[in-house]
Formats: C-alpha cells, sequence, structure tokens
C-alpha cells in the first residue's frame, strides 16, 4: 500500500479500465460512478430503481497510515453526503471506515451512526487478517451500538495472496477465487464467536457469490459436531448464527448450466430469505435487473423477496426514503 | 442505450425492408452510425470500406452492443506472440465484454448458442433508390413530357427549370433477410 495504491494492482480486466462498463464513463469527464446526473439516467431512472446504495471502494480501508486512512474515509463520507444522499433521495450511503484500525473506524461510525442517510457500514473483503479477530470488534460494537448493518464486499488487497496457496497470474482468477476469500471471512466470523458477541449483528455479503454457501453450512455444521471442544464459546450450530446473521448479494449471479437448478439451489439454506439484488453498476460485470435471473420457474414472491423485502430486513427502515431534517 | 445516442431515423424504400440509413459520407471509414431502422436500433459499421450492420442490443444481457469497442480476435502462434487478426470487425459488449463477430453476427463465446442479429447493408445510387420509393416507380407515359395529360393543353407560360440528377452513394440495410442458421 503505497499511497493511495496498492502494489498488487488495481482491477483492470481486459479492455475496462477501472473494472467498469465501457459505457459508464461520464460524458462529462471524470470517472465512471462519479457523475450524479449521467448517474440518474443510466442507472436510477433506466431500471425505475427506488432504492440504490453507495459502496464506494477507494481504497480507503486499506492504507497502511492510520491517519490518513481515517482521513480519507472520512472525506468520501462527507462527499457521499454532499455529493450523492443530499441531490437525490434515492440514493443511500454505506459508512467507509479505516477498516484495520478498530478504534478509529468506530470513531467514525459513531460521528455518522445517527444519519439516516447512511444504511450500513462497508468493509471490504480482504483485509489485513481474517475478520473475526478480536482487533475488528470495535467495528461491530460501533454496528450494534447504532444498529447499523455491515456490508462486506468484494475487493481490498491485504497483502495477503488471494488464494490460500499463492498469488495468481491472472484477473480471472482474482474475480473467480473471490468467492475463496468470502468463505474464510465467514468461517472467521462464525468460529471466532463474533455473533455470539453481538447477537443482534446482522452481515451482508456483497458480491461474493451465494452458491457456495449450503456446502459451507454443511461442512461447518459436520465439523462442529467432532470439534466443538475447541469453540466452546459457541451456543448454536454453525448454520443457524448464518441463518441468524448472514445475507449475500446478487451479482455475480450463479449461472447453472441448467437454469431449473437455479431454483434447487434456492431452496437450500435459506438463500430465498437472505439474497439482496446487487447491480454492481458501474462495473463491467454489471446484472440488469431485468435480465440477470436465469430463464427458469422461480419460487412465488421470489422476486419480490428479492428485490425488495430481504434489503428491508437486512437494512431497516432506514432504507425507506426520508426527508432530510 | 438512451433514445439520444441514436443518431437519425433510417427511410424506407421499396418493400418495406430496405431502409437508407445514410450517405456514404456519413459513416467515413472506421466510424460507425446507430440508426433506428423500422422500430429497431441498428448499428452500422464502416470498416475499411465494407459496411456490417447488427442489433443494438447483447443477446446476452441486453447490453447497448453497438456503443462498445471494435477489436479483433487475438492470436497468438507462440507463447509471448500475439497478433491482432481481423482488426476493427469485432465489436466487443460495454457491459460485460462478449465479443461478435460484424461479418456473421457470431459469438465466439457460446458459438452454439448465442449470436447478435445481422443485416445485409448495400451501398447503392441514388438513382436507383428514388425509383425504388413506393409510389414512385419512375416517371409514368402521361409525366413525360413533351406529352401532357390528355385533354389538357399547354398554356403560354413556362417556368425556367433546371437539371437535377441525384449522384450521392446511399448505405442500405435490408432488415427482411432471413437470420442465418
Amino acid at each position: 500500500m503505497l499511497g493511495r495504491w496498492s502494489y498488487s494492482g488495481t482491477n483492470y480486466p481486459k479492455e475496462s479500465p477501472n473494472a467498469a462498463r465501457v459505457d459508464s464513463w461520464p460524458p462529462a469527464g471524470g470517472p465512471p460512478g462519479s457523475n450524479l446526473p449521467f448517474l440518474r439516467e443510466q442507472l436510477l431512472d433506466e431500471w425505475g430503481i427506488d432504492i440504490a446504495i453507495n459502496n464506494p471502494l477507494f481504497h480507503s480501508a486499506v492504507q497502511r497510515h492510520p491517519h490518513y486512512t481515517a482521513a480519507l474515509a472520512r472525506a468520501i463520507n462527507e462527499w457521499q453526503i454532499g455529493e450523492w444522499t443530499d441531490p437525490e433521495p434515492r440514493i443511500k450511503a454505506s459508512i467507509c471506515v479505516p477498516q484495520e484500525e478498530g478504534d478509529l473506524a468506530a470513531a467514525e461510525i459513531d460521528r455518522l451512526g445517527d444519519d439516516p442517510n447512511f444504511v450500513q457500514i462497508l468493509l471490504v473483503i480482504r483485509g489485513a487478517e481474517p475478520l473475526g479477530r478480536r482487533r475488528y470488534w470495535p467495528i461491530y460494537e460501533a454496528a450494534v451500538r447504532h444498529n447499523l448493518p455491515i456490508g462486506i464486499h468484494f475487493g481490498g488487497q491485504g497483502g495477503n495472496p488471494l488464494t490460500g496457496t499463492g498469488w495468481p497470474s491472472y484477473y480471472i482468477e482474482d474475480h473467480t477465487g473471490m468467492a475463496q476469500s468470502f468463505q474464510g471471512q465467514l468461517t472467521s466470523l462464525i468460529f471466532e464467536g463474533v455473533f455470539e458477541q453481538f447477537p443482534t449483528l446482522r452481515v451482508c455479503l456483497i458480491e461474493g457469490g451465494f452458491a457456495w454457501l449450503p456446502t459451507l453450512m454443511w461442512r461447518m455444521d459436520a465439523a462442529y459436531k467432532r470439534l466443538h471442544e475447541e469453540v466452546p464459546h459457541l451456543k448454536k450450530l454453525p448454520s443457524e448464527y448464518i441463518r441468524d446473521h448472514i445475507w449475500l448479494s446478487t451479482q455475480p449471479m450463479e449461472e447453472p448450466f441448467k437454469p431449473h437448478q437455479f431454483t434447487q439451489l434456492l431452496r437450500h439454506g435459506t438463500l430465498a430469505d437472505r439474497l439482496i439484488f446487487a447491480t454492481d453498476y458501474p462495473h463491467w460485470d454489471f446484472d440488469a435487473p431485468d435480465q440477470a435471473l436465469p430463464k427458469t420457474k422461480l419460487p412465488e414472491e421470489f422476486e419480490q423477496k428479492l428485490f425488495f423485502q430481504n434489503a428491508l430486513d437486512f437494512y431497516g427502515e432506514r432504507l425507506l426514503p426520508r426527508v432530510r431534517g | 442505450m438512451a433514445a439520444s445516442q441514436v443518431s437519425n431515423v433510417a427511410l424506407g424504400v421499396d418493400d418495406g425492408t430496405r431502409f437508407v440509413v445514410g450517405t456514404v459520407d456519413d459513416i467515413p471509414p472506421g466510424s460507425r452510425k446507430v440508426i433506428l431502422v423500422n422500430g429497431r436500433e441498428i448499428g452500422v459499421f464502416n470498416v475499411n470500406g465494407e459496411y456490417f450492420a447488427v442489433l443494438n442490443r447483447c443477446p446476452h444481457q441486453g447490453g447497448p452492443l453497438c456503443s462498445g469497442r471494435q477489436t479483433g480476435f487475438l492470436v497468438a502462434p507462440l507463447p509471448g506472440e500475439y497478433q491482432l487478426s481481423r482488426p476493427g470487425e469485432v465489436i466487443r459488449c460495454p457491459w460485460h465484454g462478449w465479443e461478435f463477430d460484424l461479418r456473421t453476427g457470431q459469438s465466439w463465446c457460446e458459438p452454439s448458442k448465442v449470436r447478435v442479429r445481422r443485416y445485409d447493408v448495400s451501398v447503392e445510387s441514388g438513382e436507383t433508390l428514388v425509383a425504388a420509393v413506393p409510389g414512385e416507380d419512375g416517371p409514368t407515359e402521361a409525366e413525360t413530357d413533351p406529352l401532357a395529360p390528355p385533354g389538357l393543353v399547354k398554356g403560354p407560360y413556362k417556368a425556367e427549370t433546371f437539371p437535377v440528377s441525384i449522384e450521392q452513394q446511399y448505405i442500405v440495410v435490408d432488415v427482411g433477410g432471413r437470420r442465418p442458421s
């Protein structure tokens, strides 16, 4: 982490600078996702979106210098208020925090935690250490204090290789392999006892896929039956913590070879009640709301849950439009 | 694609399947234009003097295909040696980067399942096209001077006239062709 960018490079898939849709660069200039009128036209109005949530992925979370990373996070949060949530009631913000500095992150959450325009605390999936470790608990304490859920988004370069066996060569490996990071972080949150310590904490895993969740739940429960003495602080099966505390976003949408297998997937675990639709705009793997779901017969009411109810369950009333006081 | 980016509405000629999308000067080599043809947005590309036309809708997720980048096929005869083959003949969707051959509409991601609709394009002279406009099937016998409509007598006055010819070359898209199998 030298300056703004990490030594491991920026996200630069083939022909997609900034990992962005080629048509998402505002005609008026500036990077994708930086121009409100253009975003209104290309995203909110185009798809009839009532509420969108900002997830600024600028590398504020993972700078080495504690006060620099805190200042960057604070600046991004002020920018979100001034440029996005104030002028556009359809947009809600995420609190960016200096992820590796638990006390400074908690201070930023306390500063903004009661502002109704912020609906979640934003972490990135690849930090310096597993997210269950105690250095991160001040973040969860502050989240509970303000009844704010935590969104953990694809991204971050905390210094460790993406995979458990080292650094890959290609962007496509990075893009595919990030699911490993999500599984590792979820395992850490469960077994280190975060949800036992913070029983009202809610977490959404954003852009990490979801088809892997049922098998991870099976595996964790099976292991717990044999190895539970190692984690006496747990009081429930690992899968029960997942059912009570974990939501996931779509995008990347899982696309089985046979579309009806998507429906089977939803019937496993709690996915039908836990998936929240995400576009990933302005990134190149954007999901169009009317095109992204597999063309198959889905369970009744699933779309209503996917596009509205599950998000409302997770974010609560802060999600609904509200006049700034 | 926002309607404002569609540059024009094509004019129909003859049997309702052929449409004039502009003159050859409107789409010089290396450029493209998205035009509303019979209710459909179609992108017309000039690749080194050859014209190709495809539907402005990616068959993957409906992205505005014709605002993507034009590229070619990357071939590597040896590790570390790269060549771009058929530059400019491949269009890459701005959303997810799916690539289609402008010449055939073929996708090389999932060639058995996915292709984009392509259209035949021709360049025709203005004279041919005027002859093909519906209701103007060339001058009738009655209109051919000096044969006046029967029963009428020429008056004493005559306005000054100028010879007019249509020399421009026009690009014509045919939306009536069968979809290639």
